[in-house]
């Protein structure tokens, strides 16, 4: 047992850590989130100069071939700078579907493009009716010659506005919700019968409301085969959305005790009062959780799947609790200021909430959670 | 970064099952899975049994007959321990007076107590807290007043679990009533046969005898049980608190408690279903199997930073909150399974030898005089808003 960060995954650490500080002040941020893009292509460019954008991929794509603990390092990092560019829904959503499903020239094509910066993805996966429900597929593809035609709608697929191509999970056989008859198709997000509806989410990142109407797509893998793949990329995804969570948490952690120290009401720094200190602790005590259960996501990847399957929906389900705790305290420590725009804090609470909207929030792992109480964690 | 146990640690994690299959007494394994009342035969059996191991002693130094097991081994033997149902060491005294001793005793005071602790011949009670010095420990006035070759003490202590069968106490006594709150307190051995001492009952909530008060008048105490020096009791009892508290978290009792839970809730019977399939009892019990993971992985992670020679300080505190707080849940839950039969209240069936009928199910006897019992938990060893203050200033600085 070991929880130290090897030499590897240290200096990937740093990397990131130095990108976030010098490329992520506040008003860079704030400037990156109101232009029409929503985040930076000059950013986005760094994370390829410097590898960020290979991390789970093979060496042969110039890639790092990195598993859960240093993708867990890297959205940790992106958590504390609230990074806006869409590395979740490119590199860890779309591109490692592609890289487990895709046959030897997709890959080559479109990985290598990802890893070197010059293709944005999303996946769309998730329908208006299904909320977290990754098998609740209506979305129809067709085989019609070499290639398939997709019909039907995705909900709020992130950074599915700016995405170039997009990672499409449609049904060829089966019924609407259900593991059998998935299958995923790459689909040129300006084709012909893709109407996209672009927005602002409140956590200040973009997504997308997509409708297909006969668009053509180009299959991944084996048709109806799609959902194991699937899955161990929503499992990274999970991993990572809990690591940027714990970031995050740690830094709307620290600012709120830098604020209790420095801001003064009867005489004396509001932090020497003992209802706020307690409520402090109970902060930290929540970020340590997040934390604990981030790297216990990160190292259950490769478990037997069922340890699997119930340590992230622990983990996801104890970052969608603590996470609202922290956001809230945060919020309610900084007083009227935690209320602000201009407040940093307030943009830091607002991710970590949104995370438990993304990939299952806490009802929905609880319930994973509970129809899994019966797994022997132990038997790992 | 690995969260599994490595060979050799797994190794040493079947050692510890063949010694707990081999040699836990299966009499005392029942009593405590069934929540059943330990005498003080259970214990001193159970623990004279890990002597004979050479394992009484987890955390003193080899030379004086400790295990020399790193933070991992320690955790693993905890871990094993609370799954097999062995009893809890005592720690009054091999975890708390004995380190004590060996940190700030004479050579002689360590040939005259230490065996006798490790082979637990004498049994040991704590001497701390008074009706006016709770939380706030250093406000104690049992006074020891130097007398030729002794010291006589006179005033209260309270809470001194398990006292009534304690052959010494360990106390902090006021040896100097002009000096600052911390400063004139000495650390003070004392003979429960000296005249002088009375022990009185205390009866919890849950008709429990496992407190007292412990009263001394005019006790003649030899001045070479003095430990440390004489108005540097302080230093001892500081010592004595931020000590070697791996099992804190209480993990392994979570774990078996929580198994022990769920067998019941598939027993029991609501609306014509077993109850552990409600949505609601289900859903609880989902809460607390992921912050008992939660626990575990951050009492894993202070472990393997002990490990790695760090010094576990304040962030013990947070796995005493998380820890109690977990272990209260449960017993709230085991209530709730009983239903009604929450309420029946038959002290006698918590003996081992009871014969006689329960009133509801088995398991319900003990649940609720258990839930009252627990609230003990984020009491004592510092209440858990003294460790919030501890949190507060010794790591966030405030």
């Amino acid at each position: 047992m070991d929880f130290k960060l090897n030499d590897e995954q240290r200096m990937l650490e740093e990397t990131v850590g130095r990108l976030v500080r010098d490329g992520y002040p506040f008003d860079a941020r704030e400037k990156a989130r109101t232009s029409e893009l929503g985040y930076s292509t000059q950013m986005w460019q760094q994370f390829a100069e410097l590898g960020l954008l290979g991390v789970p991929f093979a060496e042969d794509f110039g890639g790092f071939n990195g598993g859960g603990p240093e993708l867990m390092v890297v959205a940790e990092g992106f958590g504390r700078g609230l990074v806006l560019e869409p590395y979740l829904a490119t590199v860890v959503l779309s591109g490692t579907l592609i890289d487990a499903l895709g046959n030897d020239a997709q890959k080559e094509s479109l990985i290598s493009s990802i890893v070197g910066g010059e293709l944005r993805l999303a996946l769309a996966a998730y329908e208006p009716e299904g909320r977290y429900d990754h098998t609740h597929v209506a979305t129809q593809a067709e085989k019609q010659g070499d290639s398939y035609v997709i019909s039907g709608s995705k909900a709020v697929v992130l950074h599915g506005d700016s995405a170039d191509k997009l990672v499409v999970i449609a049904r060829t056989g089966g019924e609407t919700r259900g593991r059998e008859g998935l299958s995923a198709f790459v689909v040129d997000a300006d084709a012909n019968g893709v109407s996209r509806r672009g927005y602002e989410t409140i956590d200040g990142l973009r997504a997308a409301e997509i409708h297909f109407d006969n668009a053509s797509g180009e299959l991944l893998g084996e048709e109806g085969g799609a959902a194991d793949a699937l899955e161990a990329s929503l499992a990274l995804g999970i991993v990572a959305l809990c690591a940027e969570a714990a970031g995050a948490m740690e830094v709307a952690c620290d600012q709120t005790l830098e604020y209790i120290k420095e801001r003064q009401q009867f005489g004396v720094a509001i932090g020497k009062f003992q209802a706020l200190q307690h409520r402090m602790v109970e902060m930290r005590m929540e970020l340590e959780k997040a934390r604990s259960m981030t790297i216990l996501a990160a190292c259950s990847l490769d478990a037997a799947p069922p340890v699997r399957a119930k340590r992230l929906a622990a983990a996801k389900a104890i970052i969608g609790k603590s996470g609202r705790k922290v956001a809230e305290e945060a919020i309610q420590l900084h007083g009227g200021m935690g209320m602000m725009e201009e407040t940093a804090v307030s943009h830091y609470a607002k991710r970590i909430v949104m995370i438990d909207h993304q990939l299952g929030d806490l009802g929905y792992h609880m319930q994973m959670l509970e129809s899994l109480l019966d797994v022997d964690e132990d038997a790992a | 970064m690995d969260i599994n146990y490595t060979p050799e640690e797994l190794a040493f994690r079947d050692e510890v099952r063949s010694f707990l299959d081999n040699k836990l007494p299966k009499d005392i394994a029942s009593k405590v899975k069934n929540g059943q009342h330990l005498g003080k035969d259970d214990t001193v059996r159970w623990q004279k049994i890990l002597n004979e191991q050479g394992w009484m002693a987890m955390h003193w130094p080899v030379e004086h007959g400790g295990t020399g097991w790193s933070p991992i081994q320690k955790h693993i033997f905890e871990e094993e321990c609370a799954e097999y149902g062995a009893p809890t060491v005592l720690p009054f005294g091999v975890n708390m007076v004995a380190p004590v001793i060996i940190k700030f005793g004479t050579e002689e005071q360590k040939q005259t107590y230490l065996p006798k602790i490790l082979n637990s011949d004498v049994w040991w009670c704590q001497g701390y807290s008074e009706p006016g010095a709770g939380s706030d420990l250093a406000g104690l006035k049992t006074k020891a007043v130097r007398e030729g070759d002794h010291y006589i003490v006179n005033g209260q202590k309270t809470w001194t679990t398990l006292g009534q069968h304690a052959d010494w106490i360990f106390c902090l006594v006021r040896t100097d009533p002009n000096a600052k709150k911390q400063e004139g307190i000495s650390f003070l051995l004392i003979d429960m046969e000296t005249p002088g001492i009375t022990v009185r009952p205390l009866i919890t909530l849950d008709g429990e005898h496992e407190v007292n008060e412990v009263f001394f008048d005019d006790v003649k105490v030899p001045v070479e049980n003095l430990v440390g020096e004489e108005n540097k009791g302080w230093t001892c009892a500081k010592y004595l608190l931020t000590f070697e508290r791996t099992g804190i978290a209480g993990v392994g009792q979570s774990k078996a408690a929580l198994k022990h839970l769920k067998t019941v809730a598939r027993q029991v019977q609501q609306n014509g279903k077993p109850l552990i399939e409600d949505p609601l009892f289900r859903n609880r019990l989902a809460d607390v199997e992921m912050e008992l993971m939660a626990l575990e992985m951050t009492n894993l992670r202070t472990v393997a930073a002990a490990q790695a020679g760090g010094v576990p300080g304040a962030e013990s505190s947070f796995l005493k909150i998380m820890g109690t707080e977990l272990r209260q849940e449960i017993t709230d839950l085991f209530r709730r399974a009983a239903g009604p039969y929450a309420q029946p209240f038959l002290p006698e069936s918590f003996e081992a030898d009871y014969d006689g009928e329960s009133v509801g199910p088995d398991f319900a006897n003990t649940v609720s005089a258990k839930y009252f019992n627990m609230r003990k938990l984020s009491i004592f060893g510092g209440s858990n808003e003294i460790q919030k203050n501890i949190i507060a200033k010794m790591i966030l600085g405030l």
